[in-house]
């Protein structure tokens, strides 16, 4: 028997009754689609945060004040925590394996040029957050290396900031007010666009000591710490946090992430995450390989004198398990394939109307639930076909 | 062509066993005409259905064209039948979804014949039944006899030797019945060996031989006794 002659008459069967075709295979239909769905958001939003972060370079160790594991649950209470200090920041420069340090301080103030105001976030940070940040100036220069503890009214600012503030006017050399207080615009960054959301080209960029002065406070929100190369990240973190607990007084108050750790958390988490829609998906499965199994035995049923039939005229047992085990296979492929096209189309369709959903679908997810419903049409159609191919043509043949 | 010898068929349904065929001995010559009629219940499709194995006898020996057919597993007899054997039945078993030619064309789908060939042999057998301008209708568009003569193209289609009928024309107007008869006699004047379990004696005195069955046993052969090859005992009475 030829192969295309099998998969015609296993379609001619299926269309016989295509009502009932097709609400067997709804189940797979169903199972592949959600699976489909909800992998590629998974997937998507990994590929989306992987992006977001590998922009800072992979030895990036950001320091922030109180614990919290990386699991996201908020440490043992009751410790006091220590505010994170300029001095902290000047410690961790001097340990071995660390290029550079950008202590932070971030608010949001009015940003005034000539008539015009806009509100934006302003970081008082330090000369090293090209590097540490990987971000280019495009105009002027960034802050110059100073005494952390000395302020200078010197401003760096967005190129969104520059468009509000500027339009196409030259900005450099031209004074603007922060908060109120006078400052110079010494660069211009280049656009590097957002940042889990957040529109990094509206910042200003001062020096820390004009932001603390700006925002009040005398702690820092945070230490981003270079490390000098990848093989050292562990070490440099142990001697970080070993510095940092030394000088809080014997007590581990502040959290270190670095973007390994932020990516295993994220993998931890994505892999529950697949781990459930695995669940979802082998329920449905299931359910669908049990729909075609009660479909094609109903079918064999019959189709009992057709059976005879093709036995009277020269089918092996062989052949006639093959034609069963075809159709359950194109039953099941067919829906796998609708639930495909479902899922990739739900997840357009969610795209268009979230712009940011991270949605993407791998070729390899494609393939696998072709495959993953073909086994099952194969599996579920066992059943039935070998009951098929061992009825007694004699009787099937008087069968009605 | 087919020589039984002492063919037995029993059915084991509760506690007494049925016993359908009890000790046949009939040998056909090749290009025969037979017809087997009999009482209802006496054996005459059991029979047939063993000539075309689809059935095998519980004992005896069956030899068709010179081969034993009891010791044969159940893929070979499959092709036996595919290119031995051709089948017409009473309900034409016709498959609904196919076409004429489709359905013509099914036989040689399972003896793995490749399409071009297909259509061209099912077009002539279409021919020779008449029925060339119903290649494509499906059997709810045609007539019983129509649908037997289709039955009729599908059973001759590989060219079998043995052209097994049972109640050929059980459920057919006699117009249409005898159409059918014509037909197949005329096959079987090219060569074909056509039995027919019939219950009509009008269709049945057609054969050139007539064979009766009673209660499992041949009770009645019109064969003279000088041209058979194997002697029958003399059948018992229980
Ligand atoms: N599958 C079976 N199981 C049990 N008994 C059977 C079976 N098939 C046939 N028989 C019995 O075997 C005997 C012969 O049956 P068979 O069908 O050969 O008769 P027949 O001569 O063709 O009758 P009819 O003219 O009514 O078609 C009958 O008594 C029948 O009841
Ligand atoms: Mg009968």
């Amino acid at each position: 028997m030829i192969e295309r002659d099998v998969i015609r008459l296993a379609w001619h069967s299926l269309r016989a009754h295509r009502q009932r075709s097709f609400l067997t295979m709804l189940g797979i239909l169903i199972g592949i689609a959600s699976v489909i769905l909800l992998t590629s958001i998974g997937e998507g939003t990994r590929l989306y945060v992987l992006s977001e972060f590998t922009q800072f370079g992979a030895t990036l160790a950001a320091v922030n004040p109180g614990r919290i594991e990386t699991s996201g649950l908020p440490g043992a209470l009751g410790i006091t925590i220590h505010p994170l200090t300029l001095d902290d920041a000047e410690a961790l420069r001097r340990l071995p394996g660390v290029e550079r340090v950008v202590p932070v301080v971030m608010g949001t103030a009015a940003i005034e040029h000539g008539g015009r105001t806009r509100n934006t976030f302003v970081y008082g940070v330090s000369s090293a957050v090209p590097e540490v940040w990987r971000m280019n100036v495009r105009g002027g220069r960034f802050l110059p290396e100073m005494d952390l503890h000395r302020g200078a009214p010197l401003a760096v600012i967005g190129p969104k900031v520059r468009r509000e503030l500027f339009g196409e006017a030259n900005c450099l050399g031209q004074p603007i007010r922060v908060g109120g207080q006078r400052f110079r615009v010494i660069g211009l960054m280049e656009p590097k666009g957002q940042f889990l959301g957040f529109d990094i080209d509206d910042s200003v960029y001062v020096p820390v000591m004009e932001a603390a002065r700006l925002f009040n406070r005398d702690d820092l929100h945070e230490i981003d710490v270079l490390i000098a190369n990848s093989s050292m990240i562990d070490p440099v973190v142990r001697r970080m946090r070993a510095l940092l607990t030394e000088r809080h007084g014997d007590e581990e108050d502040f959290t270190i992430t670095t973007q390994t750790g932020m990516l295993d958390s994220l993998g931890r988490i994505l892999r529950i995450v697949s781990l459930a829609v695995g669940g979802i998906g082998a329920i449905s499965l299931l359910v669908g390989a049990i729909g075609i199994l009660t479909m094609m035995w109903i079918s064999v049923n019959e189709r009992t004198s057709e059976i005879g039939l093709m036995r009277a005229i020269g089918a092996t047992p062989a052949q006639i398990m093959q034609l069963f085990l075809i159709e359950a296979a194109m039953l099941s492929t067919l829906g796998g394939a609708l639930g495909l096209g479902t899922g990739m189309g739900i997840a357009h369709v969610l795209r268009l109307y979230v712009p940011g959903l991270p949605v993407h679908t791998p070729a390899e997810f494609v393939l696998l639930a072709l495959a993953v419903s073909l086994g099952v049409g194969l599996l579920s159609g066992l059943l039935p076909a070998r009951r098929a191919a061992a009825l007694d043509p004699v009787l099937a043949l008087a069968a009605e | 062509m087919i020589q039984l010898q002492g063919i037995e068929r029993v059915y084991e349904v509760g506690a007494s066993p049925v016993r359908a065929l009890r000790g046949v001995n009939l040998s056909i010559a090749r290009g025969d005409y037979v017809s087997i009629m009999g009482p209802s219940g006496s054996g005459k499709s059991t029979l047939l259905h063993i000539l075309g194995c689809l059935d095998r006898p519980t004992a005896g020996s069956y030899r068709l064209a010179g081969q034993e057919t009891a010791d044969l597993p159940e893929a070979e007899l499959s092709r036996v039948r595919r290119h031995q054997i051709g089948f017409i039945f009473q309900f034409f078993h016709l498959i609904p979804r196919l076409t004429a030619a489709g359905n013509i064309e099914l036989p040689m789908v399972f003896a793995g014949i490749p399409a071009e060939e297909r259509r061209e042999r099912a077009r002539r057998s279409l021919e020779v039944v008449g029925l060339t301008a119903r290649a494509g209708h499906r059997p709810d568009q045609l007539s019983g006899g129509e649908q037997q003569r289709v039955a009729i193209a599908r059973a001759v289609v590989m060219e079998p030797a043995v052209l097994l009928a049972d109640e050929p024309t059980g459920n057919l107007d006699s117009v249409s019945g005898s159409e059918v008869v014509r037909l197949i006699e005329r096959m079987n004047t090219d060569g074909l060996t056509l039995i027919v379990v019939t219950h009509d004696p009008q269709v049945g005195g057609r054969a050139r031989r007539c064979i009766r069955l009673a209660d499992g046993l041949v009770v009645e052969d019109t064969e003279p006794p000088s041209r058979r090859r194997s002697a029958a005992p003399a059948p018992e009475v229980t």
